[in-house]
């Protein structure tokens, strides 16, 4: 008997005295818990020894299947070699089989699994996780007599089992394999030998493929791919034994023919290794049963953690769940943070299976009369989504093929997101083309930002190097940064990089990058505490004060519609198009587009403007797709005469705000008109110009349904509709992003119209995120709850929300009148002062 | 100035920077708190920045990423944002925050007077 260091409770020559912690289990759980407790700072409290029943260091049992299929070796999938144990001062007994825990002489007992030698360790705190092993049907001849699998016969739990199928699988003479199980494993098994040659046949006893995580009819198409792969696929067969004599020749099935083979793969399923905590008196039921400190129930001192455990009536057999219990168990027995609970896990599982990508979480079919199924099945291309739905939120889903939107579905359905009121996109992504295809199948030198020209590769490449949050790889490479419609894309493809490290960077729900708070909460801050400038809500509610240059575009823009006339107007907060009321272009030249109500102009306007174009050598006069006149290449300088000449207020082409109302002739001229089109638009124009919001605000009158004015696809678009009629949609879009708007109401006259409209517009500047534009805002908060807010009134805030809109739109000036008092010294000095500008050619 | 045992870091540089005479840019205030302006000095394009905090800064005034004028960024006490595409440069340092060429940073001061000085070729770095 070898007495191995039962270290006694002493001081260490330079530390505290420290505690022996004892680790029964050296696999992912256990290797992952006392990785969480080193970083807890665990080496200062705890001593730490380590059993593992095999002979290695650490390793990721979920890539054994890789090791198989040829993508990864052996040596790849080590998470901690031996060094690893010696450098973090962990005594390691590896191939040592823990038999005994002594809890009342705390003191655990070990048996080397190939010399028999028995070792000892006493301790303080003990964490037991030994995992689970490979569930073996009894059927005839699997063992030999000494108990050892017949030849040809394999498990596929360890690195060795892995090995052997391996080394069995290469020998010329082996041609035919059988996998006795259609899980996820077994059919990684199956396509992991046909690498060698092997032709392949999945024995299932399951009615279904996978049928742990999949319902019948996403299964069926599953098999469908499985089948395509040249793999056999034999469903609801059981498995009576094992043929040959000494050697594999086949296997057995009830109440059909026998399968020729040279070898068995068993791929079963798993079960709990809980003989151990039985023989040592802990409560065993279908595990080790934990409490929400991961705690077993019979002794403080002893924990317990990963496939090894029952934590509320669940076992879990996936690895996200297991690594949550870890960070629990750490934080409890370092006492890092005492109210750390494990409370389960909503497990979602995204995989390869065979090649094809299979994603599935929750329920697999609906359950109560009220759930909702949204399904989509095209068999021959094997795409199958299926989603259920509970009170608005995801409660399941399987996911088959196109694995396009399952960051978004495992997010949902892991937070419990609101759902959008259009289900389809959940489904797919509607009119964004480049999401379609899934963040794994693109290219890697696929272009994924066409504003600033990021591939894949490059994104990939700063996932590599550490950045690891989704705002941190927008940040390095500057991918989404441009008109923002690649976010999502590049949102799942850090995901699909980053797996298991991907963090979310709290950030992603503040208002501005610089202030720690979500809207809600920095607009009660700022109106508690009386902010009305950005300087002073940087001193206020900023970490350290300190300003941010990134957040005071939008600062200044939540305050203006907060305080209107007390807002105090720091120059420096605005943006260069704010400062000079012009929209700068790529020469550093500014475009000034005068107000054009509704698009109507007159002759006497459009010579003033044809005079002032040819008197300051406007390079470029252009219509706009507002239905307005753009002067383009107006040198800063120039800008307060250019407007002093027109004599017009500005059309705010430039600003996050209100922009303009695009028209049709309307009942006036056109003979399908319906309503007056362009007196409503001009009306919306002259109530709400030059308003700040979070976005761009554009909008469209049409005077019949054939819709002119592209109605269906603005911020707000009104269309006329026979009998007097107007009907208000709101949240399209027509540009980086296509929506068709949604239909908010449908009045009978223009006041109603325009005052729905204003209250509509209201609630979007209080409630949107900072260029959230109303294409995004309309389906996160739902059209439902719109309605309610803004026809019903159902919160009763309509009339608050209406008197807000009319201070701002009484606080209005136009601001081409500091064309004569400039407001900051130099206003509208060039940026460039050597430069010849315009740079563009003059036409 | 310097002590007679100190080593001077760079024979070439180092005098030059001692005896350059400064360009004197005009009275601080046209610069406005919080805000950039552009000059021409001896045929370069340089913009001064004048943070919150008071401190004054200067830059070589073109983005080297698309050419956009500097003086008509947005600022905080560390970093100034390109207006065309927001591309960062660090004040004091030239040095970007979103991956582009560094500029040129300009030593830069006010005088008793009020008056910016600029040291066209005292470069902090560049």
């Amino acid at each position: 008997m070898t007495a191995l260091q039962d270290r006694p409770l002493t001081a260490t020559e330079d530390g505290p005295v420290r505690s022996r912690l004892v680790v029964i289990g050296n696999g992912m759980a256990g290797a992952r818990t006392v990785e969480e407790i080193l970083a807890r700072g665990g080496a200062e409290q705890f001593s730490v020894t380590m059993f593992g029943d095999e002979p290695y260091g650490n390793y990721n049992r979920i890539m054994l299947s890789h090791v198989l299929s040829g993508e990864e070796t052996d040596e790849d999938i080590y998470l901690n070699t031996l060094d690893w144990y010696a450098d973090n001062d962990i005594s390691l007994h590896a191939g040592h089989r823990v038999v005994r825990v002594d809890r009342f002489a705390k003191i655990v007992t070990a048996v080397h699994t190939a010399t028999g030698d028995v070792a000892e360790a006493g301790y303080d705190k003990l964490i037991i996780a030994t995992g689970s092993s490979s569930f073996m049907p009894r059927m005839d001849g699997l063992t030999r007599p000494d108990g050892s699998l017949t030849d040809g016969v394999f498990a596929f739990r360890t690195i060795d089992d892995t090995r052997g199928m391996i080394a069995y699988a290469e020998h010329d003479h082996h041609h035919r394999a059988v996998v006795i199980g259609g899980g996820l494993l077994g059919l990684e098994a199956a396509r992991g030998l046909q690498r060698f040659g092997l032709s392949v046949d999945v024995v299932h006893a399951g009615a279904h493929l996978m049928n742990a995580q999949l319902g019948a009819a996403g299964a069926d198409i599953l098999r469908a791919g499985v089948e395509r792969l040249g793999i056999g696929v034999h469903l609801s067969a059981r498995t009576t034994g094992i043929l040959g004599d000494g050697r594999v020749t086949g296997v057995a099935l009830q109440d059909r023919e026998a399968l020729p083979c040279d070898m068995v793969v068993i791929a079963a399923g798993i079960r709990p290794n809980v003989e151990l905590a039985v023989t040592s008196g802990f409560t065993v039921e279908r595990a080790i049963v934990v409490d929400d400190f991961m705690r077993t129930v019979d002794d403080p001192d002893v924990y317990a953690v990963g496939e090894c455990v029952q934590h509320r009536g669940q076992v879990y057999g996936l690895v996200a769940p297991l690594w949550e219990q870890a960070g629990v168990l750490a934080d409890q027995i370092t006492g890092a943070d005492v109210t750390a609970a494990y409370h389960g896990s909503r497990t979602a599982t995204k995989l390869k299976v065979a090649g094809m990508e299979v994603a599935a979480m929750g329920l697999q079919e609906p359950e109560r009369d009220t759930d909702e199924q949204v399904l989509f099945a095209e068999p021959k291309r094997g795409v199958y989504k299926s989603l259920i739905i509970r009170d608005d939120k995801l409660v399941g889903a399987t996911v088959l093929g196109d694995t396009s939107k399952v960051a978004f579905l495992m997010q949902a359905f892991d937070q419990g997101l609101p759902l959008p009121q259009e289900r389809l996109s959940m489904l797919f992504e509607l009119g964004a083309p480049s999401a379609e295809v899934g963040a794994a199948e693109l290219d890697p030198q696929a272009q994924v930002c066409n504003c600033n020209g990021v591939s894949k590769a490059q994104l990939c490449s700063a996932v590599e190097s550490g950045c690891t949050s989704v705002q941190g790889v927008m940040d390095r490479t500057r991918a989404g940064k441009g008109c923002g419609s690649c976010k999502l894309m590049v949102k799942q493809i850090v995901e699909w990089a980053a797996g298991d490290r991907v963090q979310e960077d709290p950030s992603v729900h503040w208002y501005v990058p610089g202030i720690p708070m979500d809207k809600p909460a920095l607009m009660r801050a700022i109106r508690e505490q009386g902010l009305r400038s950005v300087s002073a809500v940087f001193a206020a509610l900023a970490p350290d004060g300190q300003e941010d240059a990134r957040s005071k575009m939008g600062l200044g823009s939540l305050l203006k519609m907060m305080w209107n006339d007390e807002y105090v107007d720091e120059r420096d907060a605005r943006f260069i198009n704010d400062r000079v009321h012009a929209n700068i272009q790529r020469d550093g030249t500014f475009s000034v587009v005068p107000q054009m109500k509704g698009g109507v102009t007159s002759p006497a306007q459009l010579r003033r403007i044809a005079d002032v174009a040819e008197k300051w050598q406007v390079p470029m006069v252009k219509l706009t797709g507002g239905q307005r006149i753009d002067l383009l290449g107006v040198r800063k300088e120039d800008l307060p005469a250019v407007w002093a000449d027109l004599e017009m207020p500005s059309g705010y082409a430039y600003g996050k705000s209100f922009r303009t109302v695009k028209t049709c002739v309307g009942q006036e001229f056109c003979r399908f008109g319906v309503g007056d089109s362009t007196n409503l638009g001009i009306a919306l124009e002259s109530r709400f110009q030059g308003l700040e919001s979070p976005a761009k605000i554009k909008m469209a009158v049409s005077g019949c349904p054939r819709n002119c004015a592209e109605s269906y696809v603005k911020d707000v678009g009104i269309v006329a509709i026979d009998g007097g009629r107007w009907e208000i949609y709101v949240g399209g879009a027509a540009g980086a992003h296509i929506r068709k708007g949604d239909l908010l109401a449908t009045v009978d006259d223009p006041e109603t119209a325009e005052r729905l409209t204003g209250r509509f517009m209201q609630y979007y500047r209080e409630h949107a995120k900072w260029l959230e534009r109303t294409y995004a805002f309309v389906p996160r908060v739902g059209l439902d709850h719109l309605k309610a807010v803004i026809v019903e009134d159902s919160l009763g805030i309509g009339a608050d929300l209406d008197t807000r809109m009319q201070s701002s739109i009484d606080a209005y000036r136009d601001p081409w009148h500091e064309a004569h008092r400039p407001a900051t010294p130099g206003q509208f000095r060039t940026g460039l002062p050597l430069q010849v500008l315009p740079q563009v050619p003059i036409r | 100035m310097s002590a007679p045992d100190t080593a001077a870091p760079d024979a070439q540089e180092g005098p030059l920077a001692v005896h350059e005479a400064p360009h004197r840019l005009g009275p601080l205030e046209q610069i406005p708190v919080g805000e950039g302006r552009a000059f021409g000095v001896d045929g370069q394009q340089i913009a001064v920045f004048r943070v919150r905090s008071g401190s004054v800064y200067a830059l070589s005034a073109v983005c080297p990423h698309r050419g956009g004028p500097l003086a008509d960024g947005q600022l905080d006490e560390r970093q100034v944002l390109c207006p065309l595409h927001l591309n960062g440069f660090e004040l004091a340092t030239g040095c970007s925050t979103t991956g582009e060429s560094p500029l040129t940073a300009y030593r830069v001061e006010v005088d008793g007077t009020g008056d910016v000085l600029l040291y066209l070729h005292g470069a902090v770095r560049g």
